[in-house]
C-alpha cells in the first residue's frame, strides 16, 4: 500500500467551493480560487497517478472502518487516471470560463457550482462503494443540472428540461439496481460483491436483476444507444465552458462505471451482459455518427461525435480482456483530451467565425490561422489519423477486435472511424475554408484565457500522440489492477 | 405485510410511469414523485420486513436481539429520500421556469433544442 494524502482529490475542490460561496459577491477572489484550486486537483491527480504507478492502489478507509463495513476511498490506477484527467479538463474549463461566463452568472454561483461538479467527478472515481457511487453521482449531476440551467435562456432550459427528467428516471433505475444488489448479496463493495458472487452467494436472478438495473442506469449516463437522446439535446445549449466540461468529463463518468461494474465486479455475469454491450456499442458507434453528419451546428456535431465514441469505449469492454480494457482506458483519457478542446474550439468559431450555424460561419482560414492549427490537432485526433493520439486509440481497439476474429466488428470501427472524418471536414470547409458570408455575425473578441485551454489540452494531445507507450503502459497496469481486485 | 407493501410498489410504479408518459409538466413531477417512492419502497421489501423489532440494542444488553432486521436498507432509503429530496426541488423551480419561459407545460412542444 502507498501512503498518499487521498483525501486531497476531495478536500480540493470541496474546499474551493465552500471558500467561493463565502467569497460570493466577489468575482474577483473567486475566479483566483477557482484557477488555483482546479490546478492544484491537476497537480494532486499526477501526483497520485505517479505514487500508483510506484506503489500500487492508495486506500483510505474513511472514518477509520476497515472495508467492507467502513465505506473506503480507493484509488487503483484507473481512479487516479481518471482523477488526473479531470483536474486538467476542470483546470482548462475554469481558465476559459475566465473569460465567457458573465458576472450575472458569476452572482448566481457558478463558481462554487462548478467546484461541487468536480467534487462530485472525483468522488464517483474515487468510492469502492455502489451506493457511495450513486450518492457521488448525484453530488454530480445537482451540480450539472443547475450549471446546464444557468442563464436562463429558452433554448437552455428545454435542454435542461430533457437532461433533468431523463438522468433523475436514470438515477431511480440505479438506486433500485443498487438495492437489488444488496438484498441479494448484502453488500455494496465492489471488491466484496465480486467476492461473494465467485462464491456462489444470491440468487442468481437477484444478481442478473441488478445487473441489468445497473447497465441501464449507467448506459443512460454514459450516453449509449439507444438511451442517448437527453446528450444532443441538451449539450449545446449552455455556456461554452459548461458543455465542454460535460462533453469532457460526465459521459465518461457512465463509461467508468460501466467499466467499473462490469470489468471486475460482475465478472461471473459478463456472458450476459457482453453480449449485449457489444451489439449497442456497435450501434451506438454507427447512430451516433451518423447522427453528426446530419447536422450543421458546430457543438451539435460534436456532441453527436461524443455518442459514437462512446461507442469505441463500450466495445472496449464488450470485448472483455484486459488488453482491451487497456484500450478502451486508453480512448477514454484520448476521447476527454480532444472532445473538450474541440468544445473550445466551438466556443471561437461562435465568437469570432460568426455563430454556431456552419452555414452563417466562415473565413476563419483566412482571419485565425492559428485556430486552424488548435481545431486540425484534435479534429484529425478525433478522426483517427495516424500519428495523433485517435490513431494509437483505435489501432489498440482494432488489434484487440481482430485478437478475437470479429472482422465485421473492426470494419464498422474504422467505417465509424472515416466518417468521423467527413464531420470534422465539414467543419473545415464551412467554418474555416468558406469565404465570410455577408449575414455572418460580427466578431467578438478573443481574449488569451480562451486561447490557454486550447493549447494545454493540443499540448497533451500531441504528448500523448508523440509518446504514446507511457499512457498505454499506464492503462494496462489500470485494466490490470482492475481484473485483480483488492481484496475487500 | 410484505404482500400489501409489494401490491403497494406496483400501484406506485403504474401511476409513476403513466403520469410520466402524460404531457404535461406537473403530471410528470408527480410521476417521478411516484416512482422515487416506489424505488425506495422496493429497497424496503426486497430483503425483507424482517421480525417487527427495531435493532437497536436493548438496555442492559451489549448486542441487538437474535434476528434482527438489516438496518442498513433503512439507512440507504433515508439517503436517497434527502437526494430525491433535493432532486425533485430543483426539479420543481426548472418546470416553472420552463413553463414561464416557454410559454407552455406541453412536453411534445419542447422540439426546439432536438434535431
Amino acid at each position: 500500500m502507498t501512503e498518499f494524502p487521498l483525501y486531497l482529490c476531495l478536500l480540493v475542490p470541496m474546499g474551493a467551493a465552500f471558500l467561493q460561496i463565502l467569497l460570493l459577491g466577489r468575482p474577483r477572489a473567486q475566479r483566483v480560487v477557482a484557477v488555483a484550486a482546479t490546478g492544484l486537483l491537476a497537480a494532486v491527480g499526477c501526483a497520485l497517478v505517479a505514487a500508483v504507478k510506484t506503489g500500487g492502489p492508495v486506500i483510505l478507509d474513511v472514518g477509520g472502518w476497515a472495508a467492507p463495513v467502513g465505506i473506503r476511498l480507493q484509488a487503483d490506477m484507473l481512479s487516479a487516471l481518471m482523477v488526473a484527467i479531470t483536474g486538467i479538463v476542470g483546470l482548462c474549463g475554469a481558465i476559459h470560463g475566465l473569460a465567457e461566463i458573465p458576472a450575472s452568472d458569476e452572482r448566481r454561483g457558478y463558481h462554487p457550482l462548478y467546484q461541487f461538479l468536480l467534487f462530485g467527478v472525483c468522488g464517483s472515481f474515487l468510492t469502492n462503494d455502489l451506493f457511495n457511487l450513486y450518492v457521488w453521482f448525484e453530488v454530480m449531476l445537482l451540480s450539472s443540472f443547475v450549471l446546464l440551467a444557468l442563464g436562463g435562456g429558452k433554448a437552455q432550459i428545454e435542454g435542461a428540461v430533457k437532461y433533468v427528467v431523463l438522468n433523475i428516471v436514470a438515477s431511480l433505475v440505479f438506486l433500485l439496481g443498487a438495492g437489488l444488489l444488496y438484498a441479494t448479496l448484502g453488500t455494496l463493495n465492489f471488491a466484496d460483491i465480486a467476492l461473494r458472487i465467485s462464491e456462489g452467494k444470491g440468487s442468481a436472478t437477484g444478481i442478473r436483476l441488478s445487473a441489468v438495473f445497473l447497465l441501464l442506469a449507467f448506459a443512460v449516463k454514459a450516453g449509449v444507444f439507444p438511451l442517448y437522446a437527453w446528450l444532443p439535446s441538451s449539450y449545446h445549449t449552455p455556456r461554452h465552458t459548461i458543455s465542454a466540461v460535460f462533453a469532457g468529463l460526465l459521459t465518461k463518468v457512465g463509461v467508468y462505471a460501466l467499466i467499473r461494474t462490469f470489468g471486475p465486479t460482475f465478472a461471473t455475469e459478463q456472458g450476459f451482459i457482453l453480449p449485449i454491450l457489444w451489439w449497442i456499442s456497435l450501434l451506438t458507434m454507427v447512430i451516433g455518427v451518423f447522427g453528426a453528419a446530419s447536422q450543421f451546428h458546430t457543438r451539435k456535431i460534436l456532441s453527436f461525435h461524443i455518442i459514437s465514441q462512446i461507442g469505441y469505449m463500450t466495445f472496449g469492454l464488450a470485448l472483455g480482456t484486459a488488453g482491451a480494457f487497456a484500450a478502451a482506458i486508453f480512448y477514454v483519457i484520448h476521447h476527454i483530451l480532444v472532445k473538450t478542446n474541440l468544445f473550445f474550439v466551438a466556443s471561437v468559431i461562435d465568437r469570432i467565425g460568426g455563430g454556431e450555424d456552419l452555414k452563417k460561419t466562415g473565413g476563419l482560414y483566412r482571419n485565425a490561422p492559428w485556430l486552424a492549427i488548435l481545431f486540425l490537432i484534435p479534429a484529425l485526433s478525433l478522426g483517427g489519423i495516424p500519428p495523433f493520439s485517435g490513431f494509437w486509440a483505435k489501432l489498440a481497439l482494432v488489434k484487440e477486435i481482430l485478437n478475437v476474429n470479429a472482422w465485421f466488428a473492426a470494419g464498422i470501427a474504422l467505417a465509424v472511424g472515416i466518417l468521423t472524418l467527413f464531420s470534422m471536414t465539414k467543419i473545415w470547409a464551412e467554418a474555416f475554408w468558406k469565404d465570410r458570408p455577408e449575414d455572418a455575425a460580427p466578431m467578438r473578441p478573443v481574449s488569451v484565457s480562451h486561447v490557454i485551454p486550447m493549447v494545454i489540452l493540443a499540448v497533451g494531445t500531441v504528448a500523448i500522440s508523440l509518446f504514446p507507450a507511457y499512457l498505454f503502459e499506464l492503462a494496462d497496469i489500470a485494466a490490470r489492477q482492475l481484473l485483480t481486485p483488492v481484496a475487500p | 405485510m410484505e404482500t400489501i407493501l409489494i401490491l403497494l410498489t406496483g400501484f406506485l410504479f403504474t401511476c409513476g410511469f403513466y403520469l410520466m408518459l402524460r404531457r404535461n409538466f406537473t403530471r410528470l413531477l408527480i410521476g417521478i414523485l411516484f416512482i422515487s417512492q416506489a424505488a425506495n419502497l422496493v429497497i424496503l421489501v426486497v430483503p425483507g420486513l424482517g421480525p417487527g423489532f427495531s435493532p437497536i440494542v436493548p438496555d442492559g444488553a451489549t448486542r441487538p436481539l437474535e434476528g434482527h432486521p438489516d438496518p442498513l436498507p433503512q439507512a440507504l432509503i433515508l439517503t436517497a429520500i434527502v437526494i430525491g429530496f433535493g432532486v425533485i426541488a430543483f426539479a420543481i423551480v426548472l418546470l416553472k421556469k420552463a413553463y414561464h419561459g416557454l410559454k407552455t407545460d406541453d412536453l411534445d412542444r419542447l422540439k426546439e433544442t432536438d434535431s
